[in-house]
């Protein structure tokens, strides 16, 4: 196993595979922030997650055509726009449905799983016809593709610095407006008793609606940045739901913290076990741990003390 | 349109609407040439397929939902433009070629019953149809029960013949054994890192390479072979022992949305394909598509057709393609082994003078297609085709620049010996 590298590859394997599971652990975080809201905050499983996502890349993808044609000089700059406008896009969407369909079940939790499964159906055929069924290639400006050269043997990609510098910047905005704002402070009182929030004059109706808008926005900003390592087609939100899940499900529903600590120990697990065994096994090992320890925990890592 | 789709109309303005629709295609094709002047059908037809004395039905079936659309989206348009080529030039024995799309919604057993639909209720002539080799495998005793045929255009793993298959892309060896030789020779590689999504095609694919490079280059080895689930999205630590064992070749069949994660995190690692040799034989031009041509300029791939390459038939294909799905459209190598099938089954019919199954698939060996964009080709007895295979290089505009080719046609095996 560590007999074919010298101690300086070693050294530069775990600085390597180190920075890798990192890297992994801000995509882990970012595709878990937005749901862990949405279902640990609202109590609404949201399947139709890795669609909000897709829809953030296809805005990605849309405002990079738009700056190549009309606007080439400011083209490496358009990712920040284009997270801008992702956010804004899924949010919006994401309040629209909360208007059209998920206050409706606020008391039927189950039943939120099948109706944003339908629409997760439906935004996938929506986004077939509109963009077609191929995959379209979101083209980044060349400062985001190269890599910073360490030493010798190590290198680090500057795309997977940047998707860890936006997942602490939105990792801090979201705590912050969730346990220091005011509205917050609203948010939390209707999770934990909302006859009771109602009475004492918050706007339930109003808090929800923007939690669940914050929920897909961030969803939107992920996607837009997944667009630099990940596909952006129709179905690819599909690949991150299970994962996103996962996270979130291992972490302890209702903990932001708990989301932050699972999404940690999937990705070092994941990333340590790649690289000295195949790419299948680690992620067939990771689950088989995840399910050992959910058996035995089954309030996952951290759990919120909630009055039912 | 399926006769499923007509029942279900109620509404007279819906009706009209559609028909309206179905017409378009029919208007686009003016001026028509006229059918029913071929033998009669008594005589061509004698086991009771859908062959009246002016039509004769066929089936196309893919995923045009699900996570395979978007590969077998091409395969659908090829297909659709040989049809409507091969009715402007009069059809097939005098017969105008109607074709029943079905949808195989990227799920097995849906493809097996919509098989099962085409052959039993349709009396489909002959299917075009289905892409993963799982889909194959579903439909392929459906086409043994009720003798079919399907013409099968994907690359795939070979081990398999059928009387009931004609197999229009390559099979495994056609397609590595030249490729591997190809960079053995000209780039003097001796390591190889195999890498690829964790199914059927890609074990056997690398297992075959694997025993090639080990059997029959001198001093070569395998460095490393490693395999991911389907959609994986996260390359960093097999980027990073490929940087540890500096391998001469990167040989990568890696499938679907993944290639997008893998190649850009290749040249976000700092890993520069003028420089590092890496040969894939999974990526097309649709899948350049998605990867973004500047994040896979330079890697060469290996397969039997790519749309730059120059030859008075592919000109005329390429043309015809966008002409009709428009200029933005891209070809790859499963897209033209698509638009050989009906044309295949087109000149099998005409030798065999008779749609009956059997007739085609005796007639089948030794039926050659001089039109064929990638140049020519010809049915061998095992049903699959003998093909030249070619090794091209990606430009940052998406295309291949073609880099090498076999001097003749490569013969099919589909079940090699030693490679397995």
């Amino acid at each position: 196993m560590f007999g074919d590298y010298s101690i300086g590859d070693l050294g530069a394997i775990f600085a390597m595979q180190g920075f890798a599971g990192l890297i992994l652990f801000s995509v882990y975080v970012l595709m878990a922030l937005g749901l862990a809201i949405i279902f640990g905050q609202m109590g609404v499983i949201n399947m139709a997650h890795g669609e909000f996502m897709i829809l953030g890349a296809y805005v990605t993808w849309m405002t990079s055509n738009a700056f190549q044609h009309f606007l080439p000089a400011l083209f490496p700059g358009y990712f920040f726009v284009a997270m801008a406008l992702a956010f804004i896009a899924s949010g919006s969407l994401g309040m629209l449905v909360e208007w059209a369909m998920i206050r409706r079940l606020y008391k039927r939790p189950l039943d939120t799983l099948l109706a944003t499964w339908g629409l997760s159906l439906i935004l996938q055929q929506a986004y077939r016809s509109v963009f077609g069924a191929r995959e379209v290639g979101v083209e980044l400006p060349d400062w985001m593709m190269g890599s910073w050269q360490v030493t010798d043997a190590i290198q680090i990609p500057i795309n997977g610095m940047f998707v860890m510098c936006l997942t602490i910047l939105i990792t801090i905005v979201v705590a912050y407006v969730l346990f220091l704002s005011r509205w917050g402070k609203q948010v939390r009182a209707v999770v934990q008793n909302r006859v009771m929030a109602g009475a004492v004059g918050i706007n339930t109706e109003k808090v929800d609606r923007y939690t669940f808008g914050l929920g897909c926005g961030i969803a939107g900003v992920a996607g837009s940045a997944f667009t630099m390592i990940g596909s952006t087609g129709p179905t690819a939100g599909q690949l991150y739901i299970v994962d996103t899940f996962l996270v979130v499900v291992f972490g302890g529903a209702a903990s932001l913290l708990g989301t932050i600590a699972s999404a940690f120990t999937i990705s070092q697990a994941q990333s340590t076990m790649e690289f000295f065994l195949s790419g299948s096994m680690a992620k067939v090992l990771t689950l088989l741990a995840i399910v050992a320890i959910l058996m035995l925990r089954p309030q996952g890592l951290f759990a919120l003390k909630v009055r039912k | 349109m399926s006769d499923e789709t007509k029942k279900g109309l109620k509404s007279p303005l819906r009706r009209q609407l559609l028909m309206g629709m179905a017409a378009i295609p029919a208007l686009a094709m003016m001026p028509r040439p006229s059918f029913g002047a071929g033998p009669a059908t008594s005589a061509v037809n004698t086991t009771g397929l859908a062959v009246t004395d002016s039509e004769v039905t066929v089936g196309i079936l893919h995923s045009v939902t699900g996570t395979m659309a978007i590969s077998e989206t091409g395969s659908v348009q090829a297909e659709k433009l040989a049809i409507e080529q091969i009715n402007a030039s009069g059809g097939v024995l005098g017969r105008k070629i109607k074709y029943i799309q079905e949808d195989g919604a990227s799920d097995w057993p849906t493809f097996a019953e919509k098989a099962k639909k085409l052959l039993v209720n349709d009396k489909c002539a002959a299917v075009m149809g289905c892409w993963t080799s799982a889909s194959r495998k579903a439909v392929l005793p459906v086409f043994e029960q009720y003798n079919g045929m399907l013409y099968y255009p994907t690359f795939y793993e070979g081990l398999e013949q059928s009387k009931n298959v004609i197999y229009t892309g390559q099979e495994a060896t056609q397609q590595i054994i030249a490729g591997l030789d190809w960079v053995n020779k000209t780039k003097g590689a001796k390591t190889f890192y195999l890498l690829g999504s964790d199914y059927i095609w890609p074990r056997t694919s690398n297992k075959i390479a694997r025993k090639h490079i080990e059997g029959h280059l001198q001093g070569a080895k395998v460095v490393g072979e490693e395999y991911f689930p389907l959609g994986h999205t996260q390359f960093n630590s097999v980027i990073n022992k490929i940087k540890l064992t500096k391998p001469d070749v990167i040989y990568a069949i890696i499938v679907g949305g993944s290639n997008v994660a893998f190649y850009k995190q290749l040249k976000a690692a700092g890993i520069d394909m003028s420089k590092q040799t890496l040969l894939t034989i999974s990526v097309t031009e649709d899948e350049i598509d998605g990867i973004g041509g500047e994040n896979i300029a330079g890697a060469y791939a290996c397969m039997k057709y790519f749309q730059s390459l120059d030859n008075a038939n592919n000109k005329a294909f390429v043309a015809d393609f966008k002409k009709m799905w428009g200029e933005k459209t891209v070809i790859g190598d499963v897209t033209q082994a698509a638009y050989l099938g009906p044309w295949l089954w087109k000149l099998t019919v005409e030798k065999a003078g008779s749609f009956d199954i059997d007739k085609i698939a005796a007639a089948s060996p030794g039926i050659e297609f001089k039109g064929a964009p990638e140049g020519y080709v010809r049915i061998h007895e095992n049903h699959h085709l003998w093909s030249k295979t070619r090794v091209g290089r990606a430009k940052a505009d998406g295309q291949y620049e073609l880099i090498y080719e076999t001097a003749d046609l490569v013969e099919p095996d589909p079940f090699p010996k030693g490679y397995q």
